[in-house]
């Protein structure tokens, strides 16, 4: 037996690797989309809730009180352009392609510029604000997290999750 | 507490080297358990079928032995029901407590400590029960469905269980274990396109969720102690969404009695973007030993609480900041006299084993990505990837060390040591580098650099925290 298969802290996901939040503070790869949270820079009140579908890129748009997003009209707006990029950074350009389902031209290097431009490339339909409401309770409960108590109770169960120093 | 075993010197890597007899029984019954969980148990095929009779026949003398047979069956015939499932991850759970035995047995004779004769008991408890019983219900369609029926709706399923089980200190193992465990399923869905499956280890996690759902399962005895307590360095664990930082160390009674290997932990669920210097920042507040470990010092113990197992249940107003201690002075002194206290029968798991052990006099030597200590002819495989990238020891200054502090493991059938700190030579003069040197606050540049990254990221999130969750 290969000895990935057999082992019991095999690795199967990478860690995210840091970025900057401000812009983007949340972002997943989630219920068949990459989705997330972009603040806007005018309203510290408001976010916007972003999505690309995975195969068919349908995108969408719209704040968290679901007005839709004047940018969105028709072409990916600057938030759909943060949230790729951010998702690069955090998960590697590779999981965020390979996820998504983009073939990247061969002689591009897979960044979340070329993986926008790919996309594009495959005129995407514009979908509708449907799933805004999930991926913005998605971000509350992201955030909830930040609530929780600690406990010096051990966890023998973290064990199974040693850290790794190998990057997406 | 009465002293388990007692004592370790030099440790003997040529028993280290050799592979651990008598588990290829075990490890085969466990295998036909986790094949059966690859294709799941809704319709098993008659190769499942006679894996999990194998299973029935490896448990035969056991206590559990009559209920692991009727759920074996019940699961060939496609028809296993919740408690059956608990059956087979109980069977699972016992057949790695024996694998444990035998490799803590032979990490006794490889570091020269006697056999432990003292058991931990486990406690009966009362957990709110609609909880852990929704944990059971997912787990439970996992099984059915198997890895490589996973898909989105099935291990979204988990979401509701985690948030609802989170809150609840007594039940954060359970919600910290399926939390981590939901991560990795959704990242590999639809399980019909996985390439390879992690067969064992998501074995481990279900059979251990499942027991976790029992009532009392974590529940140990304990008592209090006071003495002093020397740190011998920091073991960081995480996943997406929790982190447990564990100091491991040797603590001396104040009424002169052995000297004992503890540990003491903090942990905490977190948002998937607080990493590095962030968890560390998270942490530190509820376990003062972090800082004491930072600075090189010992902390004073008073009626400290403490489980049979050794694990300190800290509370940072029964400790207070002690002399300077070196970490390597311990390592050297007083670790070779220290006991070891015995494992609770749910943490008889190869994977818990992380048995703190002092090597010198190696030839460190690199090859690749892989460091190895020649310890008297004999090569030790040195786990560099477990070493937190938030901190000053790396790979490089493992491979060029001369001393090193480190956590005995096993795992996929060999032994390997993990790095907690090592001394090396810089301009002539012996420098000790640790693994967690950071984890209770640092003036190193690349550190303070860090620092500053991770408290921008944490603010971000606590100011849309702040805004947005209580609208
Ligand atoms: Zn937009």
């Amino acid at each position: 037996m290969p000895e990935w298969e057999s082992s019991s802290t095999a690795r199967v996901l990478a860690p995210a690797r840091p970025r900057k939040l401000s812009k983007v503070p949340f972002v997943e790869l989630a219920d068949g989309r990459l989705q997330g949270v972009v603040s806007s820079g005018s309203d510290v009140g408001r976010v916007y809730v972003s999505s690309v579908a995975v195969g068919s890129y349908e995108f969408a748009c719209s704040t968290n009180n679901n007005r839709p997003c004047g940018g969105a009209r028709g072409s990916f707006c600057n938030h759909i352009g943060a949230l790729v990029t951010e998702a690069a950074v955090q998960y590697g350009a590779e999981r965020v392609a390979r996820y998504l389902r983009v073939e990247v031209a061969t002689e591009d290097v897979v960044s979340g510029e070329s993986i926008l431009q790919a996309m594009w490339r495959a005129r995407p339909p514009q979908g509708d604000n449907s799933a805004a409401a999930v991926v913005f309770s998605q971000f509350l409960r992201h955030l909830a997290y930040l609530e929780l108590a600690p406990t010096t109770t051990a966890v023998p169960e973290m064990q199974w999750f040693p850290p790794t120093r190998v990057v997406a | 507490m009465v002293p388990a075993d007692q004592g370790g010197g030099v440790m003997r890597a040529d028993m280290l080297a050799d592979p651990v007899d008598g588990l290829d029984e075990a490890l085969a019954a466990v295998a036909a358990v986790d094949q059966a969980l690859v294709t799941g148990l809704l319709r098993p095929q008659p190769a499942q079928a006679a894996g999990l009779a194998a299973l029935a026949d490896a448990m035969a003398a056991s206590p559990l032995a009559a209920r692991v047979a009727e759920a074996v069956d019940k699961a060939a015939a496609g028809a296993a029901g919740e408690e059956h499932f608990i059956s087979l991850a109980a069977a699972r759970i016992a057949l790695f407590g024996s694998v444990h035995d035998a490799v803590m047995a032979r990490i006794r004779q490889a570091t020269g400590r006697a056999a432990a004769d003292e058991a931990v008991t486990t406690l009966g408890g009362d957990q709110p029960e609609n909880l852990v019983l929704a944990a059971r219900t997912w787990l439970s369609d996992l099984a059915r469905a198997g890895w490589q029926g996973i898909d989105h709706d099935l291990v979204s399923g988990a979401a509701p269980v985690v948030s609802a089980l989170l809150p609840e200190p007594g039940l954060r193992r359970l919600a910290a274990l399926v939390d981590g465990f939901a991560a990795e399923l959704a990242a590999s869905c639809p399980g019909s396109a996985l390439a390879r499956i992690p067969a064992r280890r998501w074995g481990d996690l279900w059979s251990r969720a499942m027991l976790l759902t029992l009532p009392g399962a974590t529940r140990t005895s304990g008592g209090a102690v006071t003495g002093r307590l020397l740190p011998l360095g920091v073991d960081l664990h995480e996943h997406a969404t929790a982190a447990q930082a564990q100091v491991h160390a040797v603590f001396e009674p104040a009424d002169g009695s052995t000297p004992m290997l503890v540990r003491a932990s903090v942990s905490a669920p977190k948002p998937d973007t607080i990493i590095g210097a962030g968890i560390w920042q998270l942490l530190r507040p509820h376990l003062s030993l972090l800082a004491a470990v930072s600075e090189g010092r010992s902390m004073e113990l008073t009626d400290m609480p403490v489980t049979a197992e050794g694990d300190l249940l800290w509370r940072n107003e029964h400790a207070h900041l002690g002399e300077p201690a070196d970490a390597f002075a311990t390592a050297r002194v007083a670790l070779p006299t220290a006991s070891i206290a015995p494992t609770a029968p749910l943490d008889r798991h190869p994977v818990r084993i992380a048995v703190p052990v002092f090597l010198e006099g190696y030839e460190a030597e690199q090859s690749e990505d892989t460091v190895s200590f020649a310890v008297a002819g004999h090569q030790v495989t040195v786990d560099t990837d477990r070493v937190p990238v938030a901190g000053p020891l790396t790979p490089e200054a493992v491979a060029a060390s001369t001393a090193c502090i480190g956590l005995l493991r096993w795992d996929a059938g060999s032994f390997r040591v993990q790095p907690l700190a090592v001394e090396t030579t810089a301009r002539k003069k012996t420098v000790a580098l640790h693994a967690g040197a950071w984890a209770g606050g640092t003036t190193d540049k690349a550190g303070v650099k860090a620092e500053k990254a991770a408290t921008d990221a944490a603010a971000v999130l606590r100011e849309r925290a702040g805004r947005l969750l209580r609208k």
